[in-house]
C-alpha cells in the first residue's frame, strides 16, 4: 500500500509518503494563496528523491484547516435559504436564532418554516407541506439563493421529509446545493440544523477548494483517487467531501493524533502536539482521538459535531519568553519566528532562542544567544513542561501513569519525564505527524438513533448493521470493518423501552 | 404592590442559577432561555412579584413543561404554547390569574412561566413548588400540604387541550397527565392545578427565582473575572462544598419512565484517595462518600463543572469530567415528617434515615 498524506495548514503545506507501513519521506512547503501552489511545490519536493518515479499510488489523503477559517474568518461563504419542516412547532426559535449576529447576517439569505418532520417513535408530527415547500422553493429562485439547507424534526430518525422536500426544491431551483440536516446525523434540531446551515454557506467555497485540490494532483501526474480527512480521523472520497464540508472542520488536531498513533505504534496514550502558538493535548483510544461529546461551537455557532476532545493552551515554538519572571506565552510570534527570533536576528526572546541556546535545537545563530546561560534555559524549560504537565492532568480520564507521545514542531518543549505519565515519547516525523494522520486515514460509518420495543443487545446488533452498511457506502472495505465505539443510552419519561444507540465502525479503504 | 421588571441579564442569570437548582435534571434551560431572548428582542419584559403582595383570594397559574427533554430537544419549546395551557386553564375555571408561577424553579421550568407571562401580560411570582427540580407530581409543597390535585390542562403546539378535570391524589394527577403527555409525543406544555393567594402564600417555597437569579448572577461575574464560579456560589448561598473529583463512570438505566443510575467519581485536590457515588433519578438522590451516605435528598445535592461552574446533567455528564459537588439547604416543608414522606429517601427507594450535610 502506497499512499501520500497532504496537511495544508495555515502556514504550512506538509507532505510524505507511506509505503508499507513506513515514513518513505516527509516534506514541508508554504502554504499558497490558491492551494494548488503549495500543494504543486509540496508534492515536487516530495517526488524530488525519485520515490514517487513510475510508481502506483493508492490514494491521496488531503487534511484542511481551510473550512474551519473560512467560517471562523467569516469569508468566502455562501448565502443560505433555510427550509425547516416542523411547524407549528419550533416557530418561535427560527434557524439562525443562536447565531452570532455578524456570522448571520453574512449568510442568512431567507429563512422558510413549513409543516412536517416526525415524532421520536417514528409517527408523522405533520404531514410534509409539499405546496409550502414549492412555494418557498419559488421565492428563494427569485431571491437568487442556490444553496439551501433543509432541516426537519427527528429527521436522523426519519430522513424522508427532508428527501422529499429536497426532491421539490431541487424542480424548482436550477443547480440548487442542498444539504439535508439527516446527513450530519445527530438528535439536537438546532445544532443539527447549525451544522446544515454551516455546510450550505460552504458550498461554493468546497466545490471550488476540492477542484484545486483535484487540478494539484492532476498537474502533478499522479494518477490515484482523492480523499479528504475527516474530523474523526477518517476519510472520505472527495465527491461526498464536497458535499459535507463541515465534516473536514477539525480534521488538522485529528490527523496529528492519528499520525501520533501511527509513527509510535500506540493506541491508547497521551498525545502532545507542540505548534508554534499552540498546545493540543488529547487522549487516544483505540487509535482514535476521544471525541467530545458535547456541543461544540465552530466560529460561535453551537453544533454537534463529532470532534476530538481537545485542550488548548498558548505554548509553542513560537512562544514569547520573558525572565524576570520567567513566563512563557501565550503570545507567540506565530509564522515570523525565523524573523522575529533572537537567534534569527529579531528582538522577541522565544522558546526557540532557548532550544538553540541550550543545543535543543540547531537552528539559527547561536552566537546572537550566548547570553543566556543554563540555569536561565533551565527555568524557562522548567515553565514549560509545567504548563504541559497541567494541561495533560487536566485531559487525563484515568488516575494511572500514562504514556505521553509528542508530536508537532514545538515539541522540544516536552520533556523526557512529566509527573503522571509513564513515559514520554518523541517519534521520528513527529514533525510531520499531521500529514502522516492523513495518509493512514480509514473509513467510517455512523448510526445514532432510537430504538423502541427491542432487547438491548438487538437495539446494538441494529445499530451496528446500519453503521456497517454506511461505511461500506462511503467507500470501505467491509472485510476490515472494527466497531470502535459503541453506547447506548436509555430514555427517560419516554414509554416502551425506548433506548439511543450510537455505534462508529472503521475499515480500511477499499482498494479501487 | 411592588413589581420588579427583570433585565435580559437577571433572565440570562436566571438561566444558569436554575440549572444549578435542577440538582441534575429537569433539563437545561436553554431552549427557554433562547425564547426569552427572543421575546426581549421584540419588546417584551416580564416583572416578578413577591408572594405576600398577593391578595388572599387571586388566582395564581403555575406553569410547567412535561415531557422527556430529548424531545424538547428537536421539537423545542414555544412560548406561545405555555401562554395557551394558562388560557385553556382559566377558560375552564372561569377565572382570570392575577400572576403565574414556577411548579419547579430548578432547570428548564425555571425559565418558562416567565415565556407565559411575557405573551400574557402578567407578573411572575418569586414562588415555586419544589425549590429545586424533582421527578414528579406529588414531589411539592403543594402535594405536601394536601392541596387540591386537580384540574390540570396540557396542551400540544399543534393545538391540541387536554383538561384532567378530576383525580383522587397527586400521583394519580401524575399518572393520567402523564398519559396525555406521551400521546402527544412525550412533551406537554402545562398549567397545573390553580391556586389561591391564600394556598401560595401558605404553601409556596419563596425567593427561588430570585435565588436562582443570585446564584447565576454569582457565576457569570466569576466567570468574567476569571475567579473561582463555585467559591461565588458558596458565598451567596449557604450550601457547603462536599467534594472535587473527575467522572470515573457513569451507568445509567431507563426504567418506569425515568432515568436512573450511578455516577462514579474519583478525588482530586483534598479528596484525593477517596470515592463518590451518587444515586440519581433524574436528579442526583443520594451522595455517598466512600460508602457511607453523606448527603440526600431533601438537601440540594448540585454537581458543577470544576471550572465553569455551571451545572452537570445526569443525561449529558460524561466520563473524565471535572466536577465539584455542593450541598445547598432544602426548603424547610419539606422537612417534616410529611415533607419527607413525600420527597425524603424512603420516597426513592433508600431504606436510609434522612439526616441533613447542614445538621453535622
Amino acid at each position: 500500500m502506497r499512499r501520500i498524506g497532504i496537511d495544508v495548514g495555515g502556514t504550512n503545506t506538509d507532505a510524505v509518503l507511506i509505503e508499507e507501513g513506513k515514513v518513505v519521506r516527509a516534506v514541508k512547503a508554504p502554504t499558497s494563496e490558491d492551494v494548488t501552489t503549495g500543494i504543486l511545490d509540496s508534492l515536487k519536493s516530495l517526488g524530488s528523491t525519485g520515490v514517487l518515479a513510475g510508481r502506483r499510488i493508492d490514494g491521496v489523503m488531503i487534511g484542511t484547516t481551510h473550512f474551519i477559517n473560512a467560517v471562523v474568518q467569516r469569508r468566502h461563504l455562501s448565502k443560505v435559504a433555510a427550509l425547516r419542516l416542523g411547524m407549528p412547532a419550533s416557530a418561535s426559535l427560527p434557524p439562525f436564532c443562536d447565531w452570532p449576529e455578524d456570522l448571520a447576517e453574512l449568510v442568512r439569505g431567507g429563512v422558510w418554516m413549513v409543516e412536517g418532520g416526525h415524532e421520536y417513535d417514528g409517527r408523522p408530527f405533520m404531514p410534509l407541506d409539499e405546496a409550502a415547500v414549492t412555494k418557498a422553493a419559488g421565492e428563494m429562485t427569485a431571491k437568487g439563493l442556490k444553496s439551501v439547507a433543509i432541516s426537519s424534526i427527528f429527521s436522523p430518525l426519519d430522513p424522508s421529509h427532508e428527501k422529499r422536500a429536497a426532491e421539490l426544491v431541487a424542480a424548482v431551483v436550477p443547480d440548487a446545493v442542498i444539504t439535508c440536516s439527516s446527513d450530519l446525523g445527530r438528535i439536537g434540531l438546532l445544532e443539527r440544523e447549525n451544522a446544515g446551515l454551516l455546510n450550505a454557506a460552504l458550498a461554493d467555497l468546497s466545490r471550488d477548494t476540492i477542484a484545486a485540490f483535484e487540478k494539484a494532483i492532476g498537474d502533478s501526474g499522479i494518477e490515484a483517487p482523492l480523499f479528504i480527512t475527516q474530523n474523526d480521523g477518517t476519510v472520505a472520497e472527495a465527491h461526498q467531501a464536497r458535499r459535507l464540508p463541515v465534516y473536514s472542520f477539525a480534521s488538522g488536531a485529528t490527523n496529528s493524533m492519528r499520525g501520533a498513533a501511527y509513527l509510535s505504534g500506540l493506541s491508547d496514550a497521551m498525545v502532545v502536539d507542540v505548534g508554534g502558538t499552540t498546545t493540543d493535548v488529547g487522549q487516544l483510544k483505540h487509535g482514535f482521538p476521544r471525541e467530545a461529546n458535547s456541543v461544540v461551537k465552530v466560529g460561535g455557532v453551537r453544533t454537534l459535531f463529532r470532534m476530538p476532545d481537545l485542550l488548548s493552551i498558548g505554548l509553542g515554538g513560537g512562544s514569547h519568553v520573558s525572565l524576570d519572571p520567567v513566563k512563557v506565552g501565550p503570545v507567540s510570534v506565530g509564522y515570523r519566528l525565523l524573523k522575529d527570533g533572537i537567534a534569527f536576528g529579531g528582538r522577541q526572546l522565544t522558546t526557540t532562542d532557548i532550544a538553540v541556546a541550550s543545543d535543543v535545537l540547531k537552528l539559527g545563530d547561536k552566537g546572537k544567544v550566548a547570553h543566556l546561560d543554563a540555569t536561565t534555559c533551565q527555568k524557562v524549560f522548567a515553565e514549560a513542561a509545567r504548563l504541559a504537565e497541567e494541561a495533560i492532568d487536566r485531559m487525563k480520564t484515568e488516575a494511572g501513569d500514562v504514556p505521553l507521545i509528542a508530536v508537532g514542531g514545538g515539541a522540544f518543549l516536552i520533556p523526557d519525564k512529566l509527573p503522571g505519565v509513564s513515559k514520554v515519547i518523541h517519534v521520528e516525523h513527529g514533525d510531520c505527524a499531521n500529514a502522516v494522520g492523513a495518509a493512514i486515514a480509514q473509513v467510517s460509518g455512523e448510526c445514532d438513533q432510537i430504538f423502541k420495543d427491542m432487547t438491548r443487545t438487538d437495539a446494538i446488533a441494529a445499530a451496528q448493521s446500519i453503521a456497517n452498511d454506511r461505511a461500506v457506502a462511503a467507500g470501505a472495505d467491509a472485510k476490515t470493518l472494527s466497531t470502535i465505539e459503541s453506547e447506548d443510552m436509555p430514555l427517560a419519561y419516554l414509554p416502551g423501552n425506548s433506548v439511543r444507540v450510537r455505534v462508529r465502525v472503521v475499515g480500511d479503504v477499499a482498494a479501487s | 404592590m411592588s413589581l420588579r421588571e427583570l433585565s435580559l441579564d437577571d433572565i440570562e442569570a436566571l438561566a444558569v442559577g436554575a440549572w444549578v437548582l435542577g440538582t441534575g435534571g429537569g433539563g437545561n434551560p436553554y431552549l427557554p432561555l433562547l425564547n426569552m431572548r427572543a421575546l426581549y428582542r421584540d419588546g417584551h419584559r416580564v416583572r416578578l412579584m413577591d408572594a405576600a403582595d398577593l391578595a388572599d383570594d387571586d388566582w395564581v397559574g403555575t406553569v410547567a413543561n412535561m415531557g422527556a427533554p430529548l424531545v424538547g430537544q428537536e421539537r423545542l419549546t414555544d412560548s406561545l404554547t405555555l401562554a395557551r395551557a394558562v388560557s385553556a386553564m382559566e377558560r375552564h375555571i372561569g377565572k382570570r390569574f392575577a400572576a403565574l408561577m414556577s411548579m419547579e424553579i430548578g432547570g428548564a421550568n425555571g425559565v418558562r412561566p416567565f415565556m407565559a407571562a411575557a405573551h400574557l401580560k402578567r407578573p411572575v411570582v418569586d414562588t415555586d413548588t419544589m425549590g429545586r427540580a424533582y421527578p414528579e407530581a406529588q414531589m411539592t409543597s403543594v402535594a405536601v400540604g394536601g392541596l387540591a390535585p386537580y384540574p390540570l390542562t396540557a396542551v400540544d403546539v399543534r393545538g391540541f387541550e387536554s383538561i384532567v378535570h378530576k383525580v383522587p391524589t397527586w400521583k394519580w394527577t401524575e399518572r393520567v397527565a402523564r398519559k396525555i403527555c406521551v400521546e402527544y409525543g412525550s412533551v406537554a406544555a402545562t398549567c397545573q392545578p390553580p391556586r389561591t393567594g391564600a394556598e401560595v402564600k401558605k404553601w409556596g417555597i419563596h425567593g427561588t427565582t430570585t435565588k436562582a437569579i443570585a446564584i447565576g448572577q454569582a457565576v457569570r461575574e466569576a466567570q468574567r473575572q476569571h475567579h473561582d464560579p463555585i467559591a461565588a456560589i458558596l458565598s451567596v448561598e449557604p450550601g457547603k462544598l462536599l467534594y472535587k473529583g473527575k467522572v470515573l463512570d457513569v451507568a445509567r438505566r431507563a426504567t418506569e419512565g425515568f432515568l436512573r443510575g450511578v455516577l462514579r467519581l474519583d478525588g482530586l485536590d483534598d479528596w484525593r484517595g477517596s470515592a463518590m457515588t451518587i444515586n440519581f433519578q433524574n436528579e442526583w438522590i443520594v451522595a455517598w462518600r466512600d460508602d457511607k451516605p453523606l448527603a440526600m435528598t431533601p438537601d440540594l445535592i448540585c454537581v458543577l463543572d470544576s471550572v465553569s461552574g455551571e451545572a452537570v446533567g445526569s443525561e449529558t455528564v460524561r466520563y473524565g469530567q471535572r466536577v465539584t459537588v455542593i450541598a445547598l439547604p432544602p426548603p424547610a416543608v419539606f422537612l417534616s415528617p410529611r415533607g419527607l414522606d413525600h420527597v425524603g429517601p424512603r420516597a426513592f427507594g433508600y431504606d436510609i434515615d434522612f439526616r441533613s450535610v447542614f445538621d453535622a
